[in-house]
């Protein structure tokens, strides 16, 4: 039977929300119309909600002027979906796939109704085929594959085929573009399919994992306080809420530069374009030390940036996330990072608010935790057939309003994820970066550290703060010097090692190696016995061992003044230790 | 296009009407035709079949169920020509300085974004001679950044200060709500310092329909994008964006709209962003700047705080002073690397500095400060404040940067501040000898 797709018109307008009656069809809830308006534009949309009497709500994901009641709707039978194949590492799209280059060779600003195909389908990729003519595949199957920038992208059978196909022919060694036939496929009823290297998934649908597995190998930031203290796995999930300008961004920003992925996709969610401009135009010059290729090569840039449609904003989440997936499925280890998830969660709430659904808290709609927590949940780690694995991690930012942890998403989010980085504005404004709270931040996942170095630390910085409010209370007099050095100490380990410069090329970064060499030195000076009366005596020793290990941190490893700053330092913490008079 | 006329007016409220029409475009202008011929403007904001909601330029008051409605058949344009420069236009774009009317080209407000690949990274300074600016949170060409103070704080003088001392080409005043003896300020200001001949104002004042208000900030950015698109460096200023909400939030509950917060609409944010986002440097073109004022109370308060997480920082002033804390510059590291090799750590070590400061002064409210550092913390905070935080002082940087080395000689050791040997070679003053800062009277 020839399934005729649906039609329908506009019978209201309401912002970025339309209501449409259908008037001939079926209609499917998530799939893709357009509404034609009165100059011929095609303004994408999404059916969101189908009610009694033909009647179905679509969001917009375009601007709504000029539309009117009667413009023709065009339903197209099909879930809004991304398409996968070689060719998105190193691109930077919309929200709807989009690459913003082949936009901007149209028209200078983002004018509605224009679409461009979402991959290059001129580009030719050699492929070399890896399975057999005759042999039996099903979805998920790898067919050949293709080198793209930094590794070999493995060409499926596309996910969504189940049951079992023979695979009739397959293209020989070659090049080929994403859309020419690589192989032909039938089923166990004789209908061949022909395949290429690429295919469409429906973005709001997880991936199903082929078996997975939980996250606990720590994947090095080389943001020292996330490495030692709270750290992330591959395949696990962190939050950083933060009231504006404790650095959110910055911290989202140095782990898309420095963290140990293989894959890293950017999510710019109704944040400033500005910053993803940043992003796209630095990356390319910066050399990834992992691979010695540029950094762009490892990224892929979604961009629904605040003053692009809203009704987008869920859709660039989900495309984020649905090529994670798939960059998963290769093999590799994929890090995703959402700037802001506050924005898609108020992009819902303007929806629900106009289709006047009953509010819960702060107007968000209820099933707003529901949603957050699925999204998370796309996270993980994967173990394929051949016993290989790779891995989805998601890092998302929280924007709450008034800075107050307490409201829905922070809340929802905090339920859904595991790390916790929670952004202070006392300490961003102390210029402590990164601002994040030293105590009430956590981690289920191991660190890079021991787990006793660690708890030491802890114990550390905690003594440090009931101290300081000693201190407050009483002032400097009212303490013991023996307390004041265990302050000093804390003060210490916070300045030289939590804190650190993301806009220094050297600071800015601390791997795995050189953390240990850090976190040693620290150990040294914590332990060390200290004689010292007097306060003077004792700020005046923290300040040049502070002055020492700063001067440190901006050396290079290979430098050659850095192993005699070590020596410096070493020397400082052990005749000053001991030294009792004024040197 | 044809026009159509329509009398079956459903209700009115302050500032929306709801009447049954056909055909009828989302977003479409409309005039209100009073019975005594007079006209007031009108926009579609909602269409549900026959239902058509529009917003009232001139608010509702003195509607009645016998005016008719006519569809122009258009949207919302604002006139756009050189000619415009030197002359003052009020929220619904028609001139009111007693000048002649301009036939001009008409161009769209509130248009789509522009492509981010089209933006370069900001990389030029704007030399303001603010030292709390120039030196702790420099601006950058195409900034979008307000100032967030308490009504009757000297705002607007800093405003037309940075208009007028800086080397802008056109400067685009967009007052929403202001008080006639604001508009008349800035009038004067931009007179006194001759730069009549490059200013457009665009002027709601409070005697005006909110609805005009509303309109102000996206005439003056649709101007301002127009001629940043031909090259030049372009500044608008807004003032005051937390009239500009609230006037959202009221036409949001005349519509019945459920409120997010405080009242205010879910789209505050939305609403805000795609008005300051504007600002740009466009690859190829010029540039546009914002440069806004938010009244507030309470950081927390929703438009300060939806403004915080839009703009790239906010300049806080309290009590006349520019403060650090609550302040920023989400660009400056984008600038203050290459101006002076000393700019980026005297900055940094200045404030941690005046951190620890202001913890001796919450001590001090339990008596705990006794010690000889902590006093010389609160005297360093204390000059501080006088020599620096003062926006109306007008100080080069390389001569604000000086300043600071100066305060630092004068109240710390150089062990005590924690800057690289290197810097404290080439900058440290002399026992004694400041550059900028006079000695006090007891030295
Ligand atoms: N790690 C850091 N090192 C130095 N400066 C920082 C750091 N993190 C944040 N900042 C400063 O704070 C500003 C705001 O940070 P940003 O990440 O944009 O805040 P948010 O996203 O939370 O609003 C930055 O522009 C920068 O000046
Ligand atoms: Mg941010």
């Amino acid at each position: 039977m020839d399934m005729q797709k649906a039609k329908g018109k506009v019978v209201s307008v309401n912002e970025s929300l339309v209501g449409v009656i259908i008037t001939q069809g079926a209609v499917m809830n998530g799939e893709v119309a357009y509404i034609v308006i009165e100059d011929g534009k095609r303004l994408k949309s999404e059916v969101i909600d189908v009610k009694t009497g033909q009647f179905v709500y679509l969001q917009v994901f375009e601007d709504t002027s000029w539309m009117k009641a009667g413009d023709l709707v065009e339903f197209s039978g099909l879930l809004l979906a991304v398409k996968l194949a070689p060719g998105i590492l190193g691109s930077v799209t919309d929200g709807l796939q989009n690459p913003l280059y082949e936009l901007a060779k149209k028209e200078w600003f983002l004018e509605r109704g224009l679409e461009v195909e979402p991959l290059n389908n001129k580009t030719k990729w050699h492929f070399t085929p890896t399975a057999n003519k005759g042999g039996f595949v099903t979805g998920g199957d790898i067919l050949g594959a293709v080198p793209e920038k930094i590794f070999k992208h493995k060409i499926f059978v596309p996910f969504s085929l189940q049951g079992v196909f023979e695979l009739i022919e397959i293209a020989p060694e070659g090049d080929y573009t994403i859309d020419e036939t690589i192989a032909k496929i039938k089923d166990e009823a004789g209908a061949v399919q022909e395949l290429t290297m690429s295919f469409e998934w429906p973005v709001k649908m997880a991936m199903p994992f082929y078996e997975r597995s939980v996250p606990e190998k720590p994947m090095p930031t080389g943001i020292r306080i996330l490495d030692a203290l709270f750290p992330i796995a591959y395949g696990g999930t962190a939050c950083n809420p933060g009231p504006f300008g404790a650095g959110k961004t910055v911290l989202q920003h140095s782990l898309a530069k420095h963290s140990q992925a293989d894959i890293v996709i950017i999510a710019a969610c109704g944040e400033r374009a500005g910053e993803a401009v940043e992003v796209f135009k630095d990356f390319p010059k910066l050399l990834d030390p992992r691979t010695g290729k540029s950094l762009m090569d490892r990224t892929y840039i979604v961009g629904n940036t605040s003053s692009m449609p809203v009704a987008a904003r869920e859709a660039s989440v989900y495309l984020a996330t649905s090529v994670g997936e798939y960059y998963r499925k290769q093999g590799l280890n994929v890090l995703i990072l959402a700037d802001s998830t506050s924005r898609w969660a108020q992009a819902l709430r303007e929806t629900s608010g106009r289709k006047e659904e009953i509010p819960g808290p702060e107007a968000f709609p209820m099933y707003i935790s529901t949603l957050i927590s699925a999204f998370y949940d796309r996270a993980g780690v994967e173990i394929f057939k051949d016993g290989s694995s790779g891995s989805l991690s998601i890092i998302g930012t929280v924007s709450p309003a008034g800075g107050n942890f307490d409201e829905p998403v922070t809340q929802a989010t905090l339920l859904s994820t595991g790390a916790f980085w929670g952004l202070s504005r006392t300490l961003s404004d102390a210029r402590k970066y990164p601002a994040i709270d030293r105590i009430d931040s956590n981690s289920q996942y191991p660190s890079l550290l021991k787990k006793e170095e660690v708890a030491h630390l802890l114990e550390l910085l905690r003594d440090g703060k009931s101290i300081a409010s000693n201190i407050l209370l009483m002032g400097e007099k009212g303490i013991t010097d023996e307390t004041y050095i265990r302050y000093h100490k804390a003060e210490l380990l916070d300045a030289v090692f939590l804190q650190q410069n993301s806009f220094d090329e050297v600071d800015g970064v601390s791997n795995p190696s050189r953390l240990r060499i850090m976190f040693d030195m620290i150990l040294k000076i914590i332990d060390a016995p200290l004689n010292l009366k007097g306060k003077d005596k004792i700020r005046s020793h923290f300040n040049f061992i502070r002055q020492a290990f700063l001067d440190w941190n901006y050396m290079k490893i290979d430098d050659t003044n850095f192993d005699e700053q070590n020596s410096k330092l070493l020397n400082l913490i052990k005749q000053r230790a001991y030294a009792t008079e004024d040197l | 296009m044809l026009q159509k006329t329509y009398d079956k007016i459903d209700s009115i409220g302050r500032s929306i009407l709801s009447i049954k029409a056909k055909g009828v475009h989302n977003k479409e202008l409309a005039e209100v035709i009073y019975p005594n011929g007079d006209k007031a403007f009108a926009q579609v904001i909602a269409i549900n079949n026959e239902q058509v909601t529009l917003q009232l330029f001139s608010g509702g008051f003195g509607v009645s169920t016998n005016c008719k409605i006519r569809f122009l058949g258009k949207p919302i344009q604002v006139g756009f020509s050189d000619d415009m420069l030197g002359r003052v236009y009020s929220g619904n774009g028609k001139p009111i300085d007693g000048g002649p009317e301009l036939l001009t080209d008409m161009v769209r407000i509130a248009g789509p974004s522009i492509n981010p690949v089209k933006r370069l990274i900001p990389k030029e300074m704007i030399r303001t001679g603010v030292p709390m600016i120039d030196v702790f949170n420099t601006l950058v060409r195409s900034q979008k950044i307000p100032i967030f103070a308490k009504a009757g704080e000297p705002y607007n003088r800093l405003l037309a200060n940075i208009a007028t001392q800086t080397d802008a080409d056109v400067i685009i005043i967009g007052g929403v709500g202001l008080k006639y003896d604001e508009f008349h300020y800035f009038r004067q200001r931009i007179e006194e310092a001759g730069s009549k001949n490059k200013t457009i104002m665009f002027v709601h004042t409070h005697r005006d329909s909110i609805v005009e208000g509303l309109m102000v900030p996206d005439l003056a950015l649709a101007v301002g994008e127009k001629f940043a698109l031909q090259g030049k460096n372009v500044f608008v200023l807004l003032s005051d964006m937390t009239q500009w909400s609230d006037y959202l939030r009221q036409v949001a509950n005349a519509q019945d709209q459920i409120p997010a917060n405080q009242g205010y609409p879910g789209d505050l944010y939305s609403q805000l962003a795609s008005r300051y986002e504007k600002a740009a440097d466009i690859d190829g073109a010029g540039s546009l700047t914002i440069l806004g004022v938010t009244t507030m109370d309470d950081i927390t308060h929703p438009v300060p705080d939806n403004t915080g997480y839009i703009t790239e920082g906010q300049f806080y002033m309290k009590d006349g002073y520019l403060e650090l804390f609550g302040s920023l510059s989400r660009l400056k590291q984008q600038v203050n690397e290459t101006t002076r090799e000393d700019h980026r750590s005297i900055m940094n070590v200045m404030a941690r500095l005046l951190s620890e400061a202001e913890e001796r002064v919450k001590a001090q409210k339990f008596g705990s400060v006794k010690d000889d550092y902590s006093f010389r913390l609160l005297d360093y905070r204390k000059t501080f404040q006088k020599e620096l935080m003062d926006p109306f002082r007008y100080l080069e940087l390389e001569d604000a940067l000086d300043l600071c080395w100066d305060i630092l000689a004068r109240y710390f050791k150089k062990e005590e501040v924690g800057l690289s040997s290197k810097l404290i070679d080439s900058f440290w003053p002399k026992e004694g000898q400041y550059k900028i800062l006079k000695p006090h009277n007891n030295e």
